[in-house]
Protein backbone atom coordinates (compact mmCIF):
# COMPACT_ATOMS: atom_id res chain seq x y z
CA UNK A 1 0.00 0.00 0.00
CA UNK A 2 2.81 2.27 1.13
CA UNK A 3 4.82 1.43 -1.40
CA UNK A 4 2.05 1.92 -4.96
CA UNK A 5 1.43 5.60 -2.78
CA UNK A 6 4.93 6.47 -3.39
CA UNK A 7 4.61 5.04 -7.03
CA UNK A 8 1.89 6.94 -7.35
CA UNK A 9 3.56 10.43 -5.80
CA UNK A 10 6.47 9.36 -8.74
CA UNK A 11 4.27 9.55 -11.19
CA UNK A 12 2.44 12.13 -10.33
CA UNK A 13 5.34 14.56 -9.68
CA UNK A 14 6.76 13.98 -12.99
CA UNK A 15 3.76 14.65 -15.16
CA UNK A 16 3.35 17.84 -13.12
CA UNK A 17 6.88 19.34 -13.13
CA UNK A 18 6.34 18.45 -17.02
CA UNK A 19 3.13 20.23 -16.79
CA UNK A 20 4.56 23.50 -15.02
CA UNK A 21 7.93 23.27 -17.49
CA UNK A 22 5.65 23.90 -20.59
CA UNK A 23 2.80 25.30 -19.15
CA UNK A 24 1.25 25.38 -22.59
CA UNK A 25 -1.76 23.18 -21.94
CA UNK A 26 -2.15 25.39 -18.68
CA UNK A 27 -2.52 27.80 -19.75
CA UNK A 28 -4.58 26.88 -22.76
CA UNK A 29 -7.22 25.45 -20.47
CA UNK A 30 -7.16 28.38 -18.63
CA UNK A 31 -7.74 30.33 -21.48
CA UNK A 32 -10.52 28.03 -22.91
CA UNK A 33 -12.30 28.31 -19.05
CA UNK A 34 -12.31 31.70 -19.53
CA UNK A 35 -13.92 32.36 -22.93
CA UNK A 36 -16.39 29.43 -22.28
CA UNK A 37 -17.84 32.01 -19.32
CA UNK A 38 -17.84 34.55 -21.71
CA UNK A 39 -19.39 32.43 -24.36
CA UNK A 40 -22.20 31.45 -21.60
CA UNK A 41 -22.84 35.19 -20.60
CA UNK A 42 -23.97 35.93 -24.02
CA UNK A 43 -25.85 32.80 -24.72
CA UNK A 44 -28.82 33.81 -22.91
CA UNK A 45 -31.32 36.69 -22.36
CA UNK A 46 -30.21 38.08 -19.43
CA UNK A 47 -33.67 39.80 -19.55
CA UNK A 48 -35.53 37.00 -19.19
CA UNK A 49 -33.57 34.45 -17.45
CA UNK A 50 -32.00 35.51 -14.03
CA UNK A 51 -28.24 34.67 -13.74
CA UNK A 52 -28.62 32.97 -10.26
CA UNK A 53 -30.99 29.92 -11.68
CA UNK A 54 -28.30 29.21 -14.78
CA UNK A 55 -25.00 29.79 -12.53
CA UNK A 56 -24.85 25.90 -11.57
CA UNK A 57 -25.59 24.59 -14.83
CA UNK A 58 -22.76 27.17 -15.99
CA UNK A 59 -20.07 26.32 -13.56
CA UNK A 60 -20.08 22.90 -13.74
CA UNK A 61 -21.03 22.44 -17.79
CA UNK A 62 -17.47 24.82 -18.05
CA UNK A 63 -15.65 22.51 -15.63
CA UNK A 64 -16.77 19.49 -17.47
CA UNK A 65 -15.59 20.80 -20.48
CA UNK A 66 -12.55 21.89 -19.14
CA UNK A 67 -11.74 18.56 -17.52
CA UNK A 68 -11.97 16.63 -20.64
CA UNK A 69 -9.03 18.73 -22.36
CA UNK A 70 -7.20 18.16 -19.48
CA UNK A 71 -7.87 14.15 -19.64
CA UNK A 72 -7.45 14.10 -23.49
CA UNK A 73 -3.59 14.98 -23.25
CA UNK A 74 -3.30 12.60 -20.25
CA UNK A 75 -2.31 9.54 -21.61
CA UNK A 76 -1.38 11.78 -25.16
CA UNK A 77 1.24 13.04 -23.54
CA UNK A 78 2.81 9.50 -22.71
CA UNK A 79 2.77 8.68 -26.73
CA UNK A 80 5.72 10.59 -27.56
CA UNK A 81 8.97 8.87 -28.05
CA UNK A 82 7.22 5.67 -26.41
CA UNK A 83 7.31 7.08 -22.72
CA UNK A 84 4.33 4.94 -22.30
CA UNK A 85 6.69 1.86 -23.26
CA UNK A 86 9.35 3.56 -21.10
CA UNK A 87 6.74 3.28 -17.92
CA UNK A 88 5.37 0.42 -18.14
CA UNK A 89 8.23 -2.10 -18.82
CA UNK A 90 9.90 0.10 -15.48
CA UNK A 91 9.07 -1.67 -12.12
CA UNK A 92 5.80 0.41 -11.47
CA UNK A 93 2.69 -1.34 -10.37
CA UNK A 94 -0.22 -0.48 -12.64
CA UNK A 95 -2.36 0.77 -9.28
CA UNK A 96 0.60 3.16 -8.47
CA UNK A 97 0.11 4.15 -12.40
CA UNK A 98 -2.88 5.22 -12.20
CA UNK A 99 -3.16 6.25 -9.12
CA UNK A 100 -0.60 8.92 -10.23
CA UNK A 101 -1.74 9.59 -13.40
CA UNK A 102 -5.09 10.45 -11.25
CA UNK A 103 -3.81 12.72 -8.82
CA UNK A 104 -1.70 14.38 -11.74
CA UNK A 105 -5.19 15.15 -13.61
CA UNK A 106 -6.83 16.17 -10.41
CA UNK A 107 -4.21 18.78 -9.29
CA UNK A 108 -4.08 19.80 -13.20
CA UNK A 109 -8.52 20.22 -13.21
CA UNK A 110 -8.36 21.65 -9.54
CA UNK A 111 -5.89 23.97 -10.78
CA UNK A 112 -8.79 25.15 -13.97
CA UNK A 113 -11.39 25.07 -10.98
CA UNK A 114 -9.05 27.51 -9.00
CA UNK A 115 -8.99 30.03 -11.55
CA UNK A 116 -12.71 29.43 -13.19
CA UNK A 117 -14.18 29.98 -9.84
CA UNK A 118 -13.00 33.31 -9.06
CA UNK A 119 -14.20 34.41 -12.77
CA UNK A 120 -17.32 32.54 -12.32
CA UNK A 121 -17.85 34.55 -9.15
CA UNK A 122 -16.59 37.83 -11.39
CA UNK A 123 -18.72 37.19 -14.25
CA UNK A 124 -21.72 36.62 -13.08
CA UNK A 125 -21.83 37.85 -9.48
CA UNK A 126 -23.01 34.88 -7.71
CA UNK A 127 -23.12 34.81 -3.91
CA UNK A 128 -20.66 33.21 -3.63
CA UNK A 129 -18.75 33.63 -0.15
CA UNK A 130 -21.22 32.54 2.22
CA UNK A 131 -21.04 29.29 0.78
CA UNK A 132 -17.43 28.87 -0.37
CA UNK A 133 -16.56 25.85 1.89
CA UNK A 134 -19.32 23.71 0.75
CA UNK A 135 -18.69 24.41 -2.39
CA UNK A 136 -15.28 23.35 -2.43
CA UNK A 137 -15.85 20.31 -0.77
CA UNK A 138 -19.01 19.63 -3.81
CA UNK A 139 -16.02 20.20 -5.99
CA UNK A 140 -13.56 17.78 -4.44
CA UNK A 141 -16.32 14.97 -4.59
CA UNK A 142 -17.61 15.67 -8.09
CA UNK A 143 -14.03 15.96 -9.64
CA UNK A 144 -12.74 12.85 -8.05
CA UNK A 145 -15.56 11.29 -9.50
CA UNK A 146 -15.46 12.10 -13.05
CA UNK A 147 -11.53 12.50 -13.22
CA UNK A 148 -11.17 8.73 -12.02
CA UNK A 149 -13.39 7.93 -15.04
CA UNK A 150 -11.65 9.96 -17.03
CA UNK A 151 -8.40 9.10 -16.22
CA UNK A 152 -9.00 5.30 -17.11
CA UNK A 153 -10.82 6.12 -20.56
CA UNK A 154 -7.78 8.57 -21.18
CA UNK A 155 -5.59 5.73 -21.12
CA UNK A 156 -8.07 3.31 -23.73
CA UNK A 157 -8.95 5.95 -26.03
CA UNK A 158 -5.31 6.54 -27.30
CA UNK A 159 -4.94 3.43 -29.18
CA UNK A 160 -8.12 4.19 -30.67
CA UNK A 161 -9.18 6.02 -33.71
CA UNK A 162 -10.36 9.49 -33.69
CA UNK A 163 -9.12 9.54 -29.98
CA UNK A 164 -10.01 13.09 -28.96
CA UNK A 165 -13.89 12.53 -30.12
CA UNK A 166 -13.49 9.47 -28.43
CA UNK A 167 -13.44 10.39 -25.24
CA UNK A 168 -15.99 12.50 -24.72
CA UNK A 169 -18.40 10.54 -26.60
CA UNK A 170 -17.33 7.47 -23.68
CA UNK A 171 -17.17 9.54 -20.88
CA UNK A 172 -20.41 11.59 -20.94
CA UNK A 173 -23.15 9.39 -19.98
CA UNK A 174 -20.52 8.09 -17.06
CA UNK A 175 -20.18 12.06 -16.12
CA UNK A 176 -24.10 12.44 -15.45
CA UNK A 177 -24.68 11.12 -11.93
CA UNK A 178 -21.39 13.42 -10.92
CA UNK A 179 -22.24 16.40 -12.79
CA UNK A 180 -26.03 16.06 -12.32
CA UNK A 181 -25.43 15.57 -8.79
CA UNK A 182 -23.04 18.59 -8.31
CA UNK A 183 -25.19 21.13 -10.01
CA UNK A 184 -28.65 20.09 -7.72
CA UNK A 185 -26.01 20.46 -4.89
CA UNK A 186 -24.71 23.54 -5.99
CA UNK A 187 -28.10 25.25 -7.07
CA UNK A 188 -29.31 24.38 -3.32
CA UNK A 189 -25.80 26.42 -2.12
CA UNK A 190 -26.71 29.39 -4.18
CA UNK A 191 -30.26 29.22 -3.23
CA UNK A 192 -29.33 29.90 0.47
CA UNK A 193 -30.70 26.17 1.21
CA UNK A 194 -29.10 24.04 3.65
CA UNK A 195 -26.23 21.52 2.69
CA UNK A 196 -28.46 18.73 4.60
CA UNK A 197 -31.23 19.06 1.73
CA UNK A 198 -29.09 17.58 -0.42
CA UNK A 199 -27.91 14.99 1.43
CA UNK A 200 -29.20 12.38 -1.10
CA UNK A 201 -26.98 13.94 -3.36
CA UNK A 202 -23.75 13.59 -1.36
CA UNK A 203 -24.32 9.96 -0.63
CA UNK A 204 -24.42 9.39 -4.51
CA UNK A 205 -21.79 11.30 -5.21
CA UNK A 206 -19.45 9.57 -2.49
CA UNK A 207 -20.75 6.70 -3.33
CA UNK A 208 -20.05 7.25 -7.12
CA UNK A 209 -16.04 8.29 -6.04
CA UNK A 210 -15.36 5.17 -3.74
CA UNK A 211 -16.84 2.93 -5.70
CA UNK A 212 -15.32 4.35 -9.23
CA UNK A 213 -11.69 4.93 -8.10
CA UNK A 214 -11.56 1.48 -6.50
CA UNK A 215 -13.17 -0.17 -9.67
CA UNK A 216 -10.33 1.88 -12.46
CA UNK A 217 -7.36 1.36 -10.06
CA UNK A 218 -8.16 -2.31 -10.85
CA UNK A 219 -9.29 -1.99 -14.11
CA UNK A 220 -6.48 0.34 -15.45
CA UNK A 221 -3.68 -3.07 -15.32
CA UNK A 222 -6.10 -4.07 -18.65
CA UNK A 223 -6.25 -0.80 -20.87
CA UNK A 224 -2.00 -0.46 -20.84
CA UNK A 225 -0.85 -4.03 -20.87
CA UNK A 226 0.15 -6.08 -23.52
CA UNK B 1 -28.71 -27.37 -36.75
CA UNK B 2 -26.32 -24.39 -36.98
CA UNK B 3 -26.18 -21.77 -33.88
CA UNK B 4 -27.29 -19.63 -36.41
CA UNK B 5 -30.50 -21.44 -37.38
CA UNK B 6 -31.05 -22.08 -33.79
CA UNK B 7 -30.78 -18.36 -33.08
CA UNK B 8 -33.42 -17.78 -35.82
CA UNK B 9 -35.71 -20.44 -34.64
CA UNK B 10 -35.85 -19.06 -31.38
CA UNK B 11 -36.39 -15.35 -32.50
CA UNK B 12 -38.99 -17.01 -34.95
CA UNK B 13 -40.85 -18.35 -31.88
CA UNK B 14 -40.56 -15.32 -29.81
CA UNK B 15 -41.84 -13.33 -32.78
CA UNK B 16 -45.14 -15.62 -32.83
CA UNK B 17 -44.94 -15.47 -28.68
CA UNK B 18 -45.27 -11.10 -29.07
CA UNK B 19 -48.15 -11.53 -31.56
CA UNK B 20 -50.25 -13.49 -29.27
CA UNK B 21 -49.04 -11.06 -26.04
CA UNK B 22 -50.95 -8.43 -28.56
CA UNK B 23 -53.48 -10.40 -29.16
CA UNK B 24 -54.26 -11.09 -25.30
CA UNK B 25 -53.29 -7.29 -24.34
CA UNK B 26 -55.71 -5.95 -27.18
CA UNK B 27 -58.35 -8.56 -26.49
CA UNK B 28 -58.45 -10.53 -23.95
CA UNK B 29 -56.83 -7.64 -21.15
CA UNK B 30 -59.33 -4.98 -19.56
CA UNK B 31 -58.54 -1.20 -20.80
CA UNK B 32 -57.08 0.75 -18.12
CA UNK B 33 -59.39 2.93 -16.91
CA UNK B 34 -57.79 6.49 -17.02
CA UNK B 35 -55.51 5.91 -19.51
CA UNK B 36 -57.47 4.04 -21.86
CA UNK B 37 -56.09 2.14 -24.83
CA UNK B 38 -52.54 3.91 -24.36
CA UNK B 39 -51.61 1.83 -21.55
CA UNK B 40 -51.37 -0.77 -23.34
CA UNK B 41 -48.00 0.01 -24.87
CA UNK B 42 -47.08 -0.97 -21.24
CA UNK B 43 -46.42 -4.38 -21.94
CA UNK B 44 -44.24 -3.60 -24.55
CA UNK B 45 -42.62 -0.84 -23.09
CA UNK B 46 -41.49 -2.69 -19.43
CA UNK B 47 -40.48 -6.00 -20.68
CA UNK B 48 -38.39 -4.13 -23.38
CA UNK B 49 -37.11 -1.89 -20.83
CA UNK B 50 -36.12 -4.80 -18.07
CA UNK B 51 -34.49 -6.30 -20.62
CA UNK B 52 -32.41 -3.35 -22.12
CA UNK B 53 -30.96 -2.84 -18.41
CA UNK B 54 -30.13 -6.56 -17.96
CA UNK B 55 -28.57 -6.88 -21.35
CA UNK B 56 -25.91 -3.91 -20.03
CA UNK B 57 -25.50 -6.46 -16.87
CA UNK B 58 -24.71 -9.19 -18.63
CA UNK B 59 -22.55 -7.24 -20.61
CA UNK B 60 -20.59 -5.90 -17.80
CA UNK B 61 -20.57 -9.99 -16.29
CA UNK B 62 -19.04 -11.28 -19.69
CA UNK B 63 -16.78 -8.58 -19.93
CA UNK B 64 -15.48 -9.28 -16.10
CA UNK B 65 -15.00 -12.81 -16.55
CA UNK B 66 -13.50 -12.14 -20.37
CA UNK B 67 -10.51 -10.31 -18.22
CA UNK B 68 -9.95 -13.62 -15.96
CA UNK B 69 -10.64 -16.05 -18.45
CA UNK B 70 -9.92 -14.59 -21.69
CA UNK B 71 -12.39 -16.85 -23.47
CA UNK B 72 -13.47 -15.35 -26.90
CA UNK B 73 -16.90 -16.71 -26.28
CA UNK B 74 -17.14 -14.42 -23.59
CA UNK B 75 -16.31 -11.01 -25.58
CA UNK B 76 -18.60 -12.28 -28.45
CA UNK B 77 -21.99 -12.59 -26.03
CA UNK B 78 -21.10 -9.55 -24.33
CA UNK B 79 -20.61 -7.93 -28.34
CA UNK B 80 -24.08 -9.59 -28.68
CA UNK B 81 -25.61 -8.73 -25.75
CA UNK B 82 -24.57 -5.03 -26.16
CA UNK B 83 -25.86 -4.84 -29.73
CA UNK B 84 -29.43 -6.66 -28.34
CA UNK B 85 -29.71 -4.03 -25.47
CA UNK B 86 -29.25 -1.16 -27.86
CA UNK B 87 -32.37 -2.68 -29.94
CA UNK B 88 -34.59 -2.84 -26.82
CA UNK B 89 -33.13 0.57 -25.83
CA UNK B 90 -34.28 1.52 -28.62
CA UNK B 91 -37.58 0.70 -28.38
CA UNK B 92 -37.96 2.10 -24.88
CA UNK B 93 -37.26 5.41 -26.27
CA UNK B 94 -39.54 5.08 -29.16
CA UNK B 95 -42.58 3.42 -27.61
CA UNK B 96 -42.14 5.90 -24.62
CA UNK B 97 -43.00 8.94 -26.56
CA UNK B 98 -45.95 7.00 -28.29
CA UNK B 99 -46.88 6.64 -24.85
CA UNK B 100 -46.06 9.88 -23.54
CA UNK B 101 -47.64 12.16 -25.99
CA UNK B 102 -51.43 11.17 -25.19
CA UNK B 103 -50.50 10.68 -21.19
CA UNK B 104 -48.84 13.17 -20.59
CA UNK B 105 -49.35 16.21 -23.86
CA UNK B 106 -45.54 16.08 -24.80
CA UNK B 107 -43.23 13.30 -26.86
CA UNK B 108 -40.67 13.93 -24.76
CA UNK B 109 -39.74 15.60 -21.41
CA UNK B 110 -36.78 15.18 -19.30
CA UNK B 111 -37.90 13.36 -16.70
CA UNK B 112 -35.19 11.19 -14.52
CA UNK B 113 -36.42 7.82 -16.40
CA UNK B 114 -36.36 9.16 -19.93
CA UNK B 115 -33.22 10.34 -19.42
CA UNK B 116 -31.92 7.70 -17.30
CA UNK B 117 -32.72 5.17 -20.57
CA UNK B 118 -31.13 7.35 -23.01
CA UNK B 119 -28.29 7.46 -21.08
CA UNK B 120 -28.42 3.33 -20.97
CA UNK B 121 -28.16 3.85 -24.91
CA UNK B 122 -25.42 6.43 -24.78
CA UNK B 123 -23.20 3.92 -23.16
CA UNK B 124 -24.41 1.00 -25.44
CA UNK B 125 -23.47 2.93 -28.28
CA UNK B 126 -20.33 4.17 -27.15
CA UNK B 127 -19.65 0.55 -26.28
CA UNK B 128 -20.28 -0.01 -30.08
CA UNK B 129 -18.75 2.66 -30.89
CA UNK B 130 -15.38 1.24 -29.29
CA UNK B 131 -15.62 -1.74 -30.36
CA UNK B 132 -15.75 -0.23 -34.40
CA UNK B 133 -12.35 2.32 -32.87
CA UNK B 134 -10.43 -0.43 -31.82
CA UNK B 135 -8.18 -2.19 -34.25
CA UNK B 136 -6.43 -5.42 -33.07
CA UNK B 137 -8.83 -7.91 -31.71
CA UNK B 138 -7.27 -8.32 -28.57
CA UNK B 139 -7.24 -5.14 -27.47
CA UNK B 140 -10.98 -4.65 -28.31
CA UNK B 141 -11.72 -7.49 -26.39
CA UNK B 142 -10.07 -6.15 -23.25
CA UNK B 143 -11.27 -2.34 -23.57
CA UNK B 144 -14.74 -3.60 -24.38
CA UNK B 145 -14.73 -5.40 -21.58
CA UNK B 146 -13.43 -2.45 -19.15
CA UNK B 147 -16.12 -0.47 -20.77
CA UNK B 148 -18.81 -2.97 -19.78
CA UNK B 149 -17.86 -3.42 -15.93
CA UNK B 150 -18.13 0.50 -15.53
CA UNK B 151 -21.35 0.23 -17.75
CA UNK B 152 -22.71 -2.54 -15.59
CA UNK B 153 -22.13 -0.25 -12.64
CA UNK B 154 -23.04 2.88 -13.67
CA UNK B 155 -26.69 2.01 -14.30
CA UNK B 156 -27.71 1.37 -10.41
CA UNK B 157 -26.03 5.15 -10.46
CA UNK B 158 -28.66 6.18 -13.30
CA UNK B 159 -31.34 4.42 -11.67
CA UNK B 160 -31.01 6.04 -8.56
CA UNK B 161 -31.14 9.07 -9.80
CA UNK B 162 -34.64 7.72 -10.82
CA UNK B 163 -35.42 8.20 -7.02
CA UNK B 164 -33.66 11.56 -6.18
CA UNK B 165 -34.60 13.96 -9.20
CA UNK B 166 -38.52 14.94 -9.60
CA UNK B 167 -40.20 12.51 -12.10
CA UNK B 168 -43.50 12.59 -13.73
CA UNK B 169 -42.94 8.66 -14.34
CA UNK B 170 -45.37 6.74 -13.27
CA UNK B 171 -43.56 4.31 -10.35
CA UNK B 172 -42.76 1.30 -10.50
CA UNK B 173 -46.14 -0.87 -10.62
CA UNK B 174 -45.04 -4.90 -10.52
CA UNK B 175 -40.87 -4.71 -9.41
CA UNK B 176 -41.42 -3.18 -6.48
CA UNK B 177 -40.97 -3.91 -2.75
CA UNK B 178 -44.84 -4.19 -2.06
CA UNK B 179 -46.85 -6.82 -3.85
CA UNK B 180 -47.71 -5.47 -7.36
CA UNK B 181 -50.70 -3.29 -7.53
CA UNK B 182 -51.82 -4.54 -11.19
CA UNK B 183 -55.37 -6.17 -11.71
CA UNK B 184 -54.74 -10.51 -12.20
CA UNK B 185 -55.47 -10.29 -15.97
CA UNK B 186 -52.75 -7.36 -16.52
CA UNK B 187 -50.27 -8.96 -14.36
CA UNK B 188 -50.67 -12.23 -16.36
CA UNK B 189 -50.27 -10.13 -19.72
CA UNK B 190 -47.38 -8.10 -18.71
CA UNK B 191 -45.49 -11.57 -17.19
CA UNK B 192 -46.41 -13.31 -20.30
CA UNK B 193 -44.47 -10.44 -22.31
CA UNK B 194 -41.71 -10.62 -19.91
CA UNK B 195 -41.08 -14.35 -20.72
CA UNK B 196 -41.57 -13.23 -24.52
CA UNK B 197 -39.00 -10.90 -24.13
CA UNK B 198 -36.82 -13.04 -22.40
CA UNK B 199 -37.38 -15.18 -26.02
CA UNK B 200 -36.74 -12.67 -28.24
CA UNK B 201 -33.38 -11.73 -26.22
CA UNK B 202 -31.89 -15.20 -26.56
CA UNK B 203 -33.37 -15.68 -30.13
CA UNK B 204 -31.23 -12.59 -31.16
CA UNK B 205 -28.27 -13.01 -29.32
CA UNK B 206 -27.88 -16.31 -30.17
CA UNK B 207 -28.28 -14.90 -34.08
CA UNK B 208 -25.54 -12.10 -33.29
CA UNK B 209 -23.38 -14.46 -31.59
CA UNK B 210 -23.59 -17.16 -34.37
CA UNK B 211 -22.56 -14.36 -36.68
CA UNK B 212 -19.65 -12.89 -34.67
CA UNK B 213 -18.30 -16.69 -34.66
CA UNK B 214 -18.30 -16.49 -38.40
CA UNK B 215 -17.04 -12.78 -38.72
CA UNK B 216 -14.27 -13.55 -36.11
CA UNK B 217 -12.89 -16.51 -38.32
CA UNK B 218 -11.01 -14.38 -41.31
CA UNK B 219 -9.65 -12.30 -38.66
CA UNK B 220 -8.05 -14.92 -36.97
CA UNK B 221 -7.08 -16.47 -40.84
CA UNK B 222 -9.74 -19.80 -39.84
CA UNK B 223 -12.61 -21.35 -41.89
CA UNK B 224 -16.01 -20.32 -40.31
CA UNK B 225 -17.76 -23.55 -38.65
CA UNK B 226 -20.53 -22.09 -40.23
Amino acid sequence: MRETLREAWTIARKDLVLEFRTRTALLSAFVFTALVLTVFYFGRDPTAVATIDLAPSILWVTFTFAAMLALNRAFQLELEHGALDGLLVSPLSRPGLYLGKLVANLAFVALIEAVGLPLFVLFFDVPVWPVLLPLLGVMALATTGFVAVGTLFSAMVIRMRFAELMLPVLLLPFLFPPLLGAVQITARLFGGRPLSEAGGWLRLLAAYDILFVSLATLLFRHTVDE
Amino acid sequence: MTLLAKGRAITLLGLCGLVGVYVRALAFTPVERVQGLAQKIYYLHVPAAIWAETAMIFVGLAGAFYLFLKDERLDRFAASSAEVGTVFATIVLTTGPIWGKPIWGTWWTWDARLTSTLLLFFVYVGYLLLRAAVVDPFLRSRYAAVLGICGMFLVPFIHFSVYLFRTLHPGPIVLKPSAPSLPAPMLVTWAVSVAVFTVLYVGFVTQRYALAVRGAAPERGEAGPG
